[in-house]
């Protein structure tokens, strides 16, 4: 049997852990941009962790969204191998390709860089929870037209009768523009 | 020659999105890799970048990169040599 | 030989088809491998790269004429994409193999892909009719409703999109799924383009070669990318795999690396977690495997990861390849596509030489394929690895007859 332990949301410069408000931004110029609210959120958690600084908008925000919802839970019960993170999007990694493709506008100034390029793959920002957590287990990324709670827990649910895998993050991670965006993540555990 | 390290600090800290780090904590002397600014191999080939774009020098490949890119010093040595 | 995997229902291939440099049908494909024959030239088009690049491109003119002929009077490249096109050529071809009806509701459609529709934001393109008609198919979900659409299909299909291991995920997901009530065949497609975009990405890493790629060679400098879609059709169907198809899927696994985003881990038990959990999976042992199908992008640090993997999975004395050197690297298309060379491999019992490797670079002492030669192969291991440190692993087997 599988079920759901805790989550994280966050949206509209507001997160929130297992419901109940975690931080939110207190800035009361309403212009406050993602960037600075994202900042305002590593700091406030208070975890020294300088990769977080070269990530893209999308994975801040996945990273983000699983540090809140890891703030209070370890979870050394699992192996790293028995740990599956499971993610989906609409907007894949759009803000980073538009970066990526005016790097490369002008054939006078090319210099694509690669650590813009590494983020156009939406998975990274798995990857960047994998790093920072150790996790070893299955992964997934998905891109659909909206958070599919049911598929993503059926697919979760197949990966725990598979017996390999104890714990699974599943989640959505998505960032259109500084008006859209939204993270929810659950954890899943046996 | 110490212009152009103390630039090269601010664009370094630049390219590679150092936030936290300001341009008079990084000591021009010190390994840059493996040292205590965690830079990786995506840092490696960002410098690279770096170069090519301010200082019009190209660099084929990450192994020559490694002989340029040991310190701050050795770098603007790099860019003295070769402008 | 033939052991049930842990999964309930097994799993059967029973269709497939590549479209990329060396042909339109597995068929062709396959004939151009057994040839030795690579689909990797040099090529001087400004509007992908500034300077001439060494990459596996599909013909235009040949596409259209192939769209032409399959689809008469339909004016296919007025409402579609050049990727879609491709997509829309390679399900029907696997459609026509069998006579499924993509129409029921016990069908599913799966697309793997990295970028999708990405040569829409080529420079080239913009203010084009291509962009302004297409620009909405940037949205990969959207591509897929498209082609679901087009097919008549009444399920959202599923888009996997986790870089390199796409493919290979995306059977191992169907295979999943098959284990539910839901659906009896699921269509797993699979395709990505060589464009501006990515191949400027993958200069920018230093990782493209300028020649042939080299998997496993000591003078190997990077990859060479491809583009293509692959399509196989998987049934819990037992009669339809016995009329056309002798491949079971035995089990499959995916892991990370929790290493680094985009280099391998230095000590591949990444990759070994995937291969363990293929094999458990599959309910099958290192010994059983006959050949192994890897990822051999051509690069110094992926190739001497999947070495090392091999080492620690007990798997250095089984013959194994890379496919890189005949059609490039494919991306989201790559773990399918080559899943179904090694299929073709497995029923011709066949291994094809791995193109590209004449000497010994890597560390571990690892059975590179230099000849094809005919052999038994009953277990087949495929491997992928990409982006974002995700592994992927897959047992294929054959059925007894």
């Amino acid at each position: 049997m599988m079920k759901f332990t805790q989550s994280c949301r966050i949206h509209e410069k507001k997160i929130y852990r297992n419901e109940a408000l975690f931080y939110s931004d207190q800035a009361l110029d309403d212009k406050t941009n993602f960037k600075t609210f994202i900042k305002g959120a590593y700091k406030y958690l208070g975890q020294s962790y300088p990769k977080f600084f070269k990530m893209d908008r999308l994975s801040k925000l996945g990273f983000i969204a699983a540090s809140v919802l890891f703030s209070d839970r370890v979870l050394s019960a699992y192996a790293p191998e028995e740990i599956a993170v499971v993610m989906a999007n609409r907007h894949s990694t759009l803000v980073t390709d538009t970066k990526h493709c005016e790097s490369i506008k002008n054939r006078e100034a090319y210099f694509p860089s690669p650590s813009v390029f590494v983020y156009t793959l939406p998975n990274i920002l798995v990857g960047e929870i994998c790093i920072r957590y150790g996790f070893k287990g299955e992964n997934a990324f998905f891109i659909s037209n909206q958070f599919d709670q049911d598929f993503m827990y059926q697919y979760a649910n197949l990966l725990f009768q598979s017996g390999e895998t104890k714990a699974c993050l599943v989640g959505w991670v998505d960032y259109k523009d500084e008006a859209d965006y939204s993270a929810i993540l659950h954890l899943l555990e046996t | 020659m110490n212009q152009l390290i103390e630039q090269l600090k601010v664009q370094i800290i630049q390219q590679l999105n150092l936030e936290d780090v300001e341009p008079q904590e990084i000591n021009e002397d010190e390994v840059l890799f493996g040292g205590d600014l965690g830079l990786d191999s995506i840092d490696a080939l960002e410098l690279i970048v770096l170069l090519e774009r301010e200082y019009g020098i190209k660099i084929k490949n990450q192994e020559e990169g490694k002989e340029v890119f040991v310190s701050v010093r050795t770098i603007a040595e790099f860019i003295d040599q070769n402008s | 030989m033939g052991n049930l995997s842990m999964q309930g229902k097994q799993v059967y291939a029973i269709a497939d088809n590549i479209i990329n440099s060396l042909g339109f049908s597995t068929t062709e494909v396959i004939q151009q491998i057994e040839a030795e024959q690579t689909g990797i030239y040099q090529h001087e088009i400004e509007a992908i790269y500034p300077t001439p690049f060494w990459a596996s491109l599909v013909n235009n003119e040949q596409l259209q004429t192939q769209i032409n002929k399959e689809f008469v009077g339909q004016s296919v490249e007025h409402y579609f994409t050049r990727l879609e096109q491709m997509f829309l050529l390679s399900i029907q071809d696997v459609l026509r193999q069998t006579n499924i009806d993509v129409k029921s509701k016990r069908v599913l459609i799966i697309i793997a892909t990295t970028k999708g529709n990405i040569d829409l934001l080529e420079q080239a393109n913009r203010d084009t009719w291509y962009y302004e008609k297409f620009a909405e198919r940037l949205d990969m979900s959207y591509m897929g409703d498209v082609l679901q659409k087009y097919f008549g299909n009444p399920n959202q299909p599923l888009v996997v999109c986790n870089a390199c291991i796409s493919g290979v995920l995306a059977i191992n997901i169907a295979q999943q799924l098959l284990q539910t009530e839901q659906y009896d065949h699921i269509i797993v497609t699979g395709g990505d383009l060589v464009s501006e975009f990515t191949l400027s990405g993958f200069f920018a890493f230093k990782a493209v070669c300028d020649g042939i790629c080299k998997p496993y060679d000591q003078d190997r400098t990077g990859i060479n990318l491809g583009e293509g879609v692959a399509t196989v059709l998987l049934t819990t169907d037992a009669k339809l795999a016995q009329k056309y198809s002798k491949i079971r899927i035995g089990g499959g696994g995916s892991s990370n690396d929790a290493n680094h985003i985009s280099g391998p881990s230095r000590t591949g038990d990444g990759l070994n977690i995937a291969i363990q959990k293929a094999f458990k999976q599959a309910a099958c042992s290192a010994q059983q495997i006959d050949y192994v199908s890897m990822h051999g992008t051509g690069t110094s640090y992926n190739d001497e990861m999947e070495s090392k993997a091999l080492g620690l999975a007990n798997l250095l004395d089984k013959p194994m390849n890379s496919l890189k050197a005949y059609f490039g690297h494919t991306l989201g298309a790559a773990g399918l596509m080559e899943t179904i060379v090694a299929m073709a491999s497995m029923r011709k019992g066949l291994l094809f030489k791995s193109l590209g490797y004449t000497k010994h670079g890597v560390s571990q002492p690892i059975q590179v394929i230099q000849n094809t030669q005919k052999h038994k192969i009953d277990y087949c291991l495929k491997t992928a690895s990409g982006f974002g440190g995700c592994n992927a692993a897959l047992v294929l087997a054959k059925i007894e007859s």
